[in-house]
């Protein structure tokens, strides 16, 4: 085992560099130094990291995989729990999930678990190594997942394995969800997530974009259409505004907007591709999250002069991923902590010119566990902004439980489940990810879906053995 | 079931700029009510655009659109031809008009919004309605559909900007002609360019007459995940594409949505000068 105390380095595009382009910012490990990585790991006894991993992949085996040089036999491990690797390795908040368990970060830095599961992946995907083939058989029950995003991906993929025969319904015109519309190409590659969702596709899962659950088809639709069972993993996708003057504005975007412009819509490539995006020479953007991190460095590589996060509580409290905010700062971001919007203003024409803001101090813990920002009288000041991102989280979009009466919703309107199974209030109907939960993370939301396939997978068998007539196997 | 590539079954052009295309969409032919619409992204470099159905027809399972060319996804799409696939089509999308037996309604329709009005009136006409259409366009080559709005009204007047046909002036003026005639209006709906839909709005607001418009805001999703359609409706803030389209115009900030939808001008400027470049050149 290797004493080093601190992570091997992993190689990074230069900052002055990388705010002109939309490249993956962080290159990952070479073989060489994934193995020398790997080697700090201890193989304890007790493996608290995958304690620390919502969908408790081996660690310590899969590492001791790439110790021994074995990257097959180490992706492999890792997909027995975890569909999406490539992604995981990129996006989770490993410091606060199973590296913060690590033995090694009580003695200097943890190993690194994120990016040794991107290596492996990665190493697949070069390898181009045959993925195995569907498992369903024409035969099998039907089950049916609303939205393609982790959560919804996580659970057909398990659903799958499985043997049931899965449709996922997809709103948008390609699949990924978040992955695809939310986070940006410099943090995930599109090209990466296409070869995850495809390897989900080789395990029979079926995917049909332009499909609007509620719209298109009604959940009462689907059970028709002889599903036995429906996940729901439609996220919290309804942007929040703050709601003070001038939101109107040209100039304003919910970060939903904005993102979904550059990251779906590839704006960014604009005229090759047909979607503009408006971007001015000062830049702010509301809020501490890493959608705001996001946003922001998006805003650099359109070419904005100047970008500002304007957060009201301190660094401190800032949700955002560390690395990510680090990365924003490297890029030149600059951050307005204990800052509050009051209004935009605007000229004539109705484009955004300046922000009126005001200070705040920190009193108590709200709720949320965070201490409450409260603001200071008579500390008005005005910013010169032109264009703004509202990055201050989002809520559930209400479609889909305006046409299914009887979901029970708790009063924030997300879907309540039993937290073991994914069930919710109508049995056939199963939910999990942001749509139950709130806005959270990408590996909660497939964390969700494991459990709801389980739960989708007991509910199915014990009807079948009760041989309720109104559930039959499908020719 | 097929939710990609649809293909266009037929294409006829009805005015300068104006063209109709019929669809095989099953799906959406056999869901759509009037008042609802659907977002259609061309081709794997295409934006989305919120296009109203004219016409469905679930036997044949077909839906009808009917466009303008104003910009260049419209050009592109102007372009296309029988047999050819449109890649995505969502939908459909929005809520439908409310659409009641109440007595006598005023359809009023201006440019391409005929288009969007006429199931609209079908519906009055079919639960039991007087339907009076009001039909306006810049000048009488731009009229459209004038026999399917006749077939689901009772009467119809037309206006011209030009006076080359029927009055000489606003769609309005045939409201306060209608008004005139003592005749007891229990509804509004009218579909058009935004001054259109404003100065009617204004006019029944006078006469107290519930009166509702489709709005044609910017969208990218559609589906109430990105507010960019946002619209102040009764000093609420609304989203076009999940809380309407239709509104009550007595209440929408016209003012405010005019301005926002000039947002990309510039940029749809360009974009349209790269596309006829690159297609004169073919």
């Amino acid at each position: 085992m290797s004493d080093r105390t601190t992570k091997v380095e992993m190689h990074k595009q230069d900052p002055r560099k990388r705010i002109r382009n939309f490249n993956e910012v962080a290159s990952g490990y070479s073989a060489r130094e994934a193995v020398e990585e790997a080697k700090r790991c201890l193989q304890c006894k007790k493996f608290p990291c995958v304690k620390g991993c919502p969908v408790e992949i081996d660690i310590p085996a899969f590492i001791k995989c790439i110790q021994e040089g074995n990257f097959k036999a180490s992706i492999d491990k890792i997909k027995e729990k975890n569909n999406l690797p490539a992604v995981c390795g990129r996006v989770c908040p490993q410091e606060s999930q199973c590296e913060i368990k690590c033995v090694r970060s009580k003695k200097g830095e943890s190993v690194a678990i994120g990016r040794l599961e991107r290596f492996a992946a990665d190493w697949e995907m070069n390898e181009s190594v045959p993925s195995r083939c569907g498992t369903s058989s024409s035969s099998a029950m039907k089950v049916a997942v609303v939205g393609s995003g982790p959560a919804g991906l996580t659970a057909a993929a398990d659903l799958a394995k499985l043997g049931y025969q899965v449709t996922v319904f997809e709103a948008l015109h390609s699949s990924g969800g978040v992955l695809r519309y939310g986070i940006p190409e410099f943090r995930l590659p599109k090209s990466v997530l296409e070869v995850e969702i495809s390897n989900i596709e080789k395990l029979g899962v079926r995917i049909q974009p332009n499909v609007l659950i509620g719209k298109t088809f009604t959940i009462d639709d689907l059970l028709q259409q002889g599903f036995s069972a429906i996940f729901i993993g439609i996220g919290a996708g309804l942007p929040h505004f703050l709601n003070i003057p001038g939101e109107n504005l040209d100039g304003v975007y919910s970060a939903s907007e904005f993102l979904t412009r550059v990251n779906l819509m590839k704006a960014y490539q604009f005229p090759k591709y047909d979607t503009p995006v408006k971007i001015g020479r000062r830049v702010g953007v509301i809020g501490g999250g890493n959608v705001a991190m996001d946003s922001a460095r998006v805003a650099l590589r359109l070419g904005a002069e100047e970008v500002s996060i304007i957060y009201r509580r301190s660094k401190k409290e800032m949700p955002a991923r560390q690395e990510e905010a680090e990365n924003a700062e490297e890029e030149g971001v600059k951050f307005h902590f204990l800052t509050a919007p009051l209004a935009f203003l605007g000229n004539k024409e109705n484009q955004l010119t300046r922000v009126k803001c005001i200070q705040m101090k920190l009193g108590e813990p709200d709720e949320s566990g965070r201490r409450r920002p409260i603001p200071i009288k008579g500390s008005e000041f005005i910013m010169d902004i032109d264009t703004v991102v509202v990055a201050i989280g989002q809520g559930a979009n209400p479609l889909l439980a305006q046409t299914t009466p009887n979901l029970r919703l708790n009063h924030r309107g997300y879907i309540q489940i039993n937290e073991e199974t994914g069930q919710s209030s109508i049995p056939q109907i199963f939910a999990g990810g942001d749509i139950v939960t709130g806005a959270a993370t990408v590996i909660a939301a497939m964390g969700a879906g494991k459990k709801a396939a389980r739960g989708i997978d007991k509910y199915i068998r014990s009807k079948v053995t009760c041989g309720e007539a109104s559930i039959k196997k499908i020719d | 079931m097929q939710t990609k590539h649809f293909k266009i079954l037929k294409k006829e052009n009805l005015a300068p700029q104006i063209k109709l295309f019929r669809i095989r969409v099953p799906h959406i032919a056999l869901k759509f009510q009037a008042g609802q619409f659907v977002v259609v992204r061309l081709n794997e470099t295409g934006e989305r655009i919120p296009l109203t159905i004219a016409e469905h027809n679930p036997e044949e399972g077909t839906i009808t659109i009917v466009i303008q060319e104003v910009g260049k996804t419209t050009a592109q799409l102007g372009k296309m031809k029988e047999g050819e696939t449109i890649e995505d089509i969502l939908g459909p999308l929005g809520i439908p008009s409310p659409i009641k037996k109440v007595g006598t309604v005023l359809c009023v329709g201006g440019g391409l919004g005929v288009a969007p009005l006429y199931p609209e009136a079908k519906k009055y006409k079919e639960v039991g309605n007087k339907v009076i259409s009001l039909i306006g366009a810049k000048s009488k080559n731009f009229f459209f559909f004038k026999e399917r709005i006749e077939r689901v009204s009772d009467e119809v007047l037309y206006s011209t900007d030009d006076g080359s046909s029927g009055h000489h002036g606003f769609v309005t003026d045939l409201i306060k002609k209608v008004l005139g005639r003592k005749e007891k209006i229990e509804e509004v709906i009218a579909i058009g360019p935004l001054p259109m839909m404003k100065a009617v709005s204004e006019l029944t607001k006078k006469h107290d007459i519930e009166t509702r418009v489709s709005l044609n805001s910017i969208m990218v999703d559609a589906t109430g995940m990105c507010g960019g359609c946002r619209v102040t409706v009764g000093g609420k803030v609304k989203f076009t594409c999940v809380d309407g389209p239709g509104f009550d115009g007595h209440k929408v900030d016209f003012d405010e949505l005019i301005l926002r939808q000039k947002r990309f001008v510039r940029e749809e400027k360009i974009a349209l000068k790269c596309y006829l470049s690159t297609t004169t050149e073919a």
